[in-house]
């Protein structure tokens, strides 16, 4: 009885611990969705005289005319979107490419050094990409690469359209390009952790059955990681839809439509950093706050089609990585 | 265990009661003027600043957020002056208690990229600058230009248009000017620290338009006259209101400001652009300084005051310096006279 004594206090002492350990990890999770609705609604509060004026024109109307206070989001939301999936286009293959040479196929003894480089990389300010874009890349493009697609691809059917159009240097394809650059790092990294955690043996017994280096890849690397590399291509993703300075420099920043890649654009975080300051009329400022609570509705649609495109996956092939 | 557990809060709370007190004493000694606005004057201000510092030990603190941004902060009262670049109305003077005075006078000038073009040789009128920043002269071959430029070599190649992608006071006087001048333009984009642009790609700040203007070739933009001297770019002539073809410089923007009507501008409300005088540059611009007419802390809407006369009667050099014009003197006597009635 009384060795109970000491006992039992100690484990009312560790269960009350328990509880308390309990509630402050559900509070730690639960403020991450209190900022995230407390930020949605701020914005879209703030946004409010933008949407009630232009009601759904806000997003269909492409005119953005301070002067006359008429307002429409579709130049920035079309540049968003467009230079991010360019950005993805670049940086899928090439990080994919990183990562397996890394994990299967460049010397033990170099894998440390270019995978800290490729993590550096990641370490750059935006503005710096930006500012390279701006003074070497687009000048380079606008010299070598943009009247060479313009001459060889502008006539053609289809794709033709997409570069035609005055060799300046700065556009959607070089803001796409530059953003590409910046998140390969994201993806690399990520994806060379996951392809360094497949199994030894799966690999060895794919060789062994007479498998070439790119059947293990296809057959046994890729569908093992899959919904691993679908979250980093998103990581990548979210942070190109989100991406400021590097895209303010060499975007263009204007309001214009155009089909043509090589034409200047806008993108709504880079419209946000532009115009903020002296946006000095209520509709202005209201429809600026209204474009950030856009690219949140936009990048909470590119996020939950990953979320949809994995359960979809996972119901198919079973659980991956 | 009870005690050291109180300890931590009490210790801290004691801290803070004793740190804040010095803190007090030093904005209540008026040893600091705050300032926020335009970021045209951002160099002159903060080189006057220093000076003013060197000599008399008040600082000034000028934060260079934007115009708009100056003209809110001085309105809620967080800062002892505010600066803009587009002058505020009698009315919306009145209705927020401030007054407003210029301090300082700048150009703004028409670069070019073009091969073979020098500063100041390229001439075009107001017209034909509005329809190239319509985008309707599309090339540099275009009658129009060549018409102004008799026996220039002009290439056939596209215009390429810059212009700010940011609100700025640097446009507003621009397409003030180009309102004044092109009454297709008042009709269309009109004019404002940042309108709807027809044509053309749009850079960040001063440096962003020059740096797009520098990198493509055949291209033009807008930037201020340091920016365009520094950066060794080619600037253009501009036909004025009285017909004649004026390259900037300090000589042409202080006979915009000696040919402009101040005396019947109430409040200073007057922006200087297509002045009439014989030789005055087009394109110039005045940042103008914001101040409550009866301010919360009076000792430092004195020290202000005090700064400012400093700047008008000592800061001509340094403006000067720095590719500014300084005020004329019969202007400064007539901000001596406005401020002293106005702001008690």
């Amino acid at each position: 009885m009384t060795a109970h004594g000491p006992i039992e206090t100690s484990r009312s002492h560790g269960a009350r611990a328990d509880r308390f350990f309990t509630w402050s990890t559900a509070c730690a999770a639960w403020l991450v969705l209190a900022l995230l609705l407390g930020a949605a609604l701020s914005m879209a509060w703030g946004g409010r005289l933008a949407f009630q004026t232009f009601g759904l024109g806000f997003i269909t109307g492409p005119e953005w005319d301070a002067v006359n206070g008429r307002f429409g989001a579709l130049v920035p939301i079309y540049g968003t979107l467009v230079t991010s999936a360019i950005a993805l286009l670049i940086a899928f293959p090439v990080s994919i490419g990183i990562a397996l040479f890394l994990t299967e196929i460049a010397p033990r003894w170099s894998r440390g050094p270019i995978g800290i480089a490729v993590e550096l990389l990641a370490a750059i300010p935006s503005i710096i990409y930006g500012m390279w874009g701006l003074f070497v890349f687009a000048p380079f493009m606008g010299a070598n690469v943009e009247p060479w697609l313009t001459e060889h691809l502008g006539d053609w059917p289809i794709l033709g359209p997409l570069f035609d159009g005055p060799p300046i240097g700065i556009g959607m394809l070089t803001a796409g390009i530059v953003l590409g650059i910046m998140i390969i790092p994201f993806i690399a990294a990520v994806a060379r952790d996951v392809f360094a955690e497949v199994p030894a043996p799966l690999k060895e017994a794919a060789v062994a059955l007479g498998s070439t280096r790119w059947e293990v890849l296809t057959k046994v690397t890729l569908p093992y990681t899959r919904s691993a590399i679908i979250g980093a291509i998103f990581l990548g993703l979210g942070r190109a839809l989100g991406e400021t300075m590097a895209v303010t420099f060499v975007l263009g920043n204007a309001h214009d439509l155009s089909a043509s890649l090589l034409m200047p654009s806008n993108s709504i975080a880079a419209a946000i950093a532009n115009e903020f300051t002296e946006a000095d009329s209520e509709l202005y400022r209201s429809s600026l706050i209204a474009l950030a609570f856009l690219l949140f509705v936009v990048t909470f649609i590119v996020l939950s089609f990953a979320k949809l495109l994995l359960l979809r996956l996972k119901r198919i092939h079973g659980r991956t990585l | 265990m009870k005690k050291s557990f109180w300890a931590l809060p009490a210790l801290a709370l004691v801290a803070a009661c004793g740190g804040n007190q010095p803190a007090d004493k030093a904005a209540g000694s008026g040893a600091a003027i705050t300032g926020a606005g335009s970021t045209f004057v951002y160099p002159v201000l903060s080189a006057w600043a220093s000076d003013y510092a060197a000599q008399t030990g008040t600082k000034v603190n000028y934060q260079s957020i934007g115009s708009g941004g100056g003209v809110s902060q001085v309105k809620a009262g967080t800062v002892d002056f505010g600066a803009t670049d587009q002058p505020l109305a009698a009315d919306e003077l009145a209705k927020s208690k401030l007054a407003q005075f210029p301090i300082v006078i700048g150009g703004i000038v028409a670069v070019v990229n073009l091969s073979g073009a020098e500063p100041g040789k390229l001439r075009l009128t107001g017209p034909v600058l509005a329809d190239i920043y319509a985008g309707k002269v599309k090339t540099w071959n275009d009658p129009a230009i060549v018409q102004a430029n008799p026996g220039m070599k002009l290439p056939g190649a596209a215009i390429a248009v810059v212009h700010r992608s940011d609100g700025s006071g640097t446009t507003f006087n621009f397409t003030h000017y180009l309102t004044q001048v092109s009454p297709a333009w008042k009709a269309g984009p009109g004019e404002g620290k940042t309108v709807a642009w027809p044509t053309g790609v749009g850079g960040k700040g001063n440096e962003g338009v020059a740096g797009y203007v520098k990198q493509i070739p055949n291209s033009i933009g807008y930037v201020e006259y340091a920016y365009a001297l520094q950066g060794g770019m080619t600037y253009t002539a501009l036909q004025n209101a009285a017909g004649n073809f004026v390259t900037p410089s300090a000589e042409t923007f202080s006979n915009a400001a000696a040919s402009a009507d101040w005396a019947h501008a109430g409040d200073f409300d007057l922006v200087m652009t297509n002045a009439p005088g014989a030789n005055a540059y087009p394109i110039t611009a005045t940042t103008f300084v914001l101040m409550p007419t009866s301010p919360a802390n009076k000792a430092n809407s004195k020290a202000a005051l005090d700064f400012f006369r400093f700047a008008l009667e000592h800061g001509k050099d340094r403006a000067t310096k720095l590719d500014y014009v300084p005020l004329p003197a019969t202007l400064v006597q007539q901000i001596e006279s406005y401020v002293g009635q106005k702001i008690k």
